[in-house]
């Protein structure tokens, strides 16, 4: 498959978040991001933050709790002793408690929060709270300091963050809570963590399908991170079908022009028993193809055209199990992204 | 299943029964029904609810119902094909129907409606208080950030609207079937436990904690709130607190008709004349957050009529297995690179493990849930953006 290549340097990146619309798989391919960057000897955190639990279920392991958890390893490459993967996953009421008792010294009012609800409230209710607790957490994951102590220090952060039509909102915590918190502590958490965001040592990448709308929502996210003033990094185009037939011949496909004694000629030759139907079939299932991949190249070009690294992921037919994640990260290696 | 197990509740897993074959959704059977007058379409994200619904909607209307379909984000192309690229909250006709002479039965007809959540909130306010209370609420932080980001409210404006809707069309019979699309949710729980959230949000002690102060000064200064007021200020800060107060005061008395409201859309999701359809892709995550749904709703008694996969893969002809195929491709490959004939097997090979793989899937689904008609509809090609795309989306699920 001839992947399209990126010179794109993402050595200094520090957080990668991975975005994408509901279905484009999202969530495999910071899986993926994140063994490919264990591959290259780095130490990386690989966190969830919409309780999903799917981190666990694609790496096979027990559903994870609020603490780091070696789940991976990468795989070894030109002798280099690959890094590991660690996974987190934050749930906004931890976040909450342990940000309390790592700042705050509020003993019994620590314990009388929660008996009167306020963790609750304040994680599921006050808007903007639970995305500053969730961000804030990632942030301390990236920007170790002296108060967590005996922490593992990271490499490389990546975040499989909410789906893209959420995604400017939850990082923009800033504008969250423009209103509401004018000032205070929870205030200047909120501006540390967007001058973060903020800088070059965080990127966004956005995950895709060639299909219309996810294309069109991937150019709303990025104009919509752009004019938040959040660092726009790759497209991923994911789920990518294969393209081993030549273009004469998908036209020719198309056009239902494909020439059938020349496949049961083949076929013969090849020792495949040609029953009845079998060619017709093969002919059918070309014809499908063809129109779906003219349609997938023409998102291409839309893709193209959204002036972003692009890098891409095919389908495996199979599903992706974890062994389909280290075959997908070697992808992502190969073309530059990890 | 031995009898010397005992079990408290009984199971069926997957090894208690073999799986029968699973009974089909009759899809027109549904739209027909004059006893259906609600149909709600809840799944993750990115499998096709809004088409879906949409199909549906259209469907029905051209089989004779007067049908409105509320959506909550379509795109952009499909929206436009519909009428509805303005988000103005208020049901609009959708032209193009096709006429009694090809086949629409009498009387049908479609309006469709894109949902502005935020419009939606501001109406309820308006409608519950004085004027000058509602600009005082309108006006606060707290209500802002809360009326348009408040993980939930999205969902519980989507029921808020439907019940409003409802409640019109059976005063004056404008409608006879409402098709609800629902937001793509982190959860499936946000949308079925927005109502109650926002319910219990409003009966919370913390809330009581707020207002007290507020109402009568000094009298619930207990001990408890001087911490969490103190505790609340060193984190938030004063004026966060103080907006607070200033909010859920406002909001007050408000909160009786909001609950009440939210109690009585629970109530008619509960009753017969509801169908909830569960839209899935033929994906892990997908079925699973399916299957809970499937549970979920039957834990709170909301009638499921059935389960619809979409974008199925197409199955592919013939007899060859995935292993035959791309063996004899790499045997014809080894020959010549480029030959056309080991590219259509690999095709074909792919085709066969994913339709396996899909169909492994919805077996294990069935297994579980035996009892919930499914219908599968196959990938189309391309993107739905017109009436005649929506059509033959109909026409696919309906079997025909």
């Amino acid at each position: 498959m001839a992947a399209p290549t990126s010179d794109a340097d993402w050595s200094r990146v520090r957080l990668h978040v991975v975005t994408g619309k509901g279905g484009t798989g999202k969530s495999t391919v910071a899986a993926s991001l994140a063994l490919g960057l264990a591959s290259q000897g780095q130490q990386v955190l690989l966190c969830e933050v919409e309780g999903r639990q799917g981190i666990a279920r694609m790496f096979d392991v027990d559903p994870l709790p609020y603490a780091e958890r070696r789940i991976a390893t990468g795989l070894r490459h030109n002798g280099t002793p690959p890094g590991v993967v660690h996974a987190l996953h934050i749930d906004p009421e931890s976040a909450l408690l342990e940000y309390l008792s790592m700042y705050y010294k509020l003993g019994r009012a620590g314990r009388a929060l929660d008996r009167f609800g306020v963790i609750e409230f304040a994680t599921t209710i006050a808007p903007g709270v639970r995305d500053v607790l969730l961000t804030g957490k990632v942030f301390e994951a990236v920007r170790r300091n002296s108060r967590n102590k005996g922490a593992i220090s990271y490499d490389a952060v990546v975040l499989d963050a909410p789906p893209t039509g959420r995604i400017t909102r939850f990082l923009n915590v800033n504008d969250e809570l423009a209103g509401l918190a004018k000032v205070g502590p929870i205030r200047s958490q909120a501006d540390t963590v967007m001058t973060l965001f903020r800088s070059p040592r965080t990127v966004v990448h956005l995950v895709t399908v060639l299909e219309e709308m996810p294309v069109q929502e991937t150019a709303d996210g990025i104009a919509e991170l752009t004019r938040a003033g959040l660092p726009v990094g790759a497209v991923i185009v994911n789920l990518v079908r294969p393209r081993d037939i030549s273009p004469a011949d998908l036209e020719a496909a198309r056009d239902g022009t494909l020439d059938a004694s020349r496949v049961a000629t083949d076929l013969e030759e090849a020792g495949v028993d040609v029953a009845d139907g079998l060619v017709d079939g093969l002919l059918a299932e070309a014809h499908d193809h063809a129109e779906r991949r003219a349609l997938e190249d023409a998102q291409r070009a839309v893709v193209a055209q959204l002036g972003r690294p692009t890098y891409e992921l095919p389908r495996l037919a199979g599903g992706v199990d974890l062994g389909g994640l280290y075959e997908l990260a070697a992808d992502l290696k190969k073309q530059g992204l990890a | 299943m031995s009898t010397q197990q005992k079990r408290s509740r009984p199971r069926f897993g997957p090894l208690a029964t073999s799986p029968g074959p699973v009974p089909d959704l009759d899809v027109d059977a549904l739209l027909d029904d004059r006893g259906t007058g609600i149909i709600v379409c809840c799944g993750s994200g990115g499998v096709g609810k809004t088409t879906t619904s949409a199909a549906l909607a259209l469907r029905a209307a051209e089989r004779g119902r007067k049908v409105v379909v509320l959506t909550i984000d379509p795109a952009r192309r499909l929206a436009q094909s519909m009428g509805i690229e303005r988000l103005d909250n208020t049901p609009r006709p959708v032209d193009g129907l096709r006429t009694n002479a090809k086949g629409n039965r009498q009387g049908g007809g479609l309006d469709a409606m894109m949902l502005d959540m935020k419009r939606t909130f501001d109406e309820v306010v308006e409608s519950q208080a004085t004027p000058e209370k509602a600009k005082q609420i309108l006006e606060n932080p707290f209500y802002i950030a809360l009326s348009s980001s408040f993980a939930g409210t999205q969902e519980y404006m989507a029921m808020e609207k439907l019940g409003q809707i409802h409640a019109d069309a059976q005063a004056d019979g404008s409608y006879d079937l409402i098709v609800v699309d629902t937001p793509p949710s982190r959860s499936a729980l946000d949308f079925l436990d927005a109502p109650e959230r926002l319910s219990s949000f409003l009966d919370g002690r913390f809330i009581r904690l707020l207002l007290a102060p507020a109402k009568g000064p000094a009298r619930m200064m207990s001990a408890g709130f001087g911490l969490i007021t103190g505790a609340l200020n060193k984190v938030l800060g004063a004026q966060v607190l103080r907006d607070m107060q200033t909010f859920v005061a406002a909001f007050d008395t408000l909160f009786g008709g909001f609950r009440q409201r939210a109690q009585k859309t629970f109530e008619l999701l509960q009753a017969d004349g509801t169908a909830f359809l569960v839209v899935a892709a033929p994906e892990p995550d997908a079925l699973r957050e399916a299957a809970y749904f499937v549970e979920r709703l039957g834990e709170d008694r909301m009638p499921l009529a059935g389960l619809i996969v979409n974008r199925a893969s197409p199955i592919p002809q013939g007899t060859l297995s995935a292993d035959e195929a791309m063996a004899a491709s790499a045997r014809l490959r080894k020959r010549e690179p480029g030959s056309l004939t080991a590219g259509l097997l690999r095709l074909h090979a792919d085709q066969t493990r994913m339709v396996e793989r899909e169909a492994l899937l919805r077996e294990r689904f069935a297994a579980a849930h035996p009892e919930v008609p499914t219908a599968v509809v196959p990938a189309l090609a391309g993107d739905v953006h017109d009436l005649a795309g929506l059509r033959r989306i109909g026409q696919l699920l309906a079997g025909a």
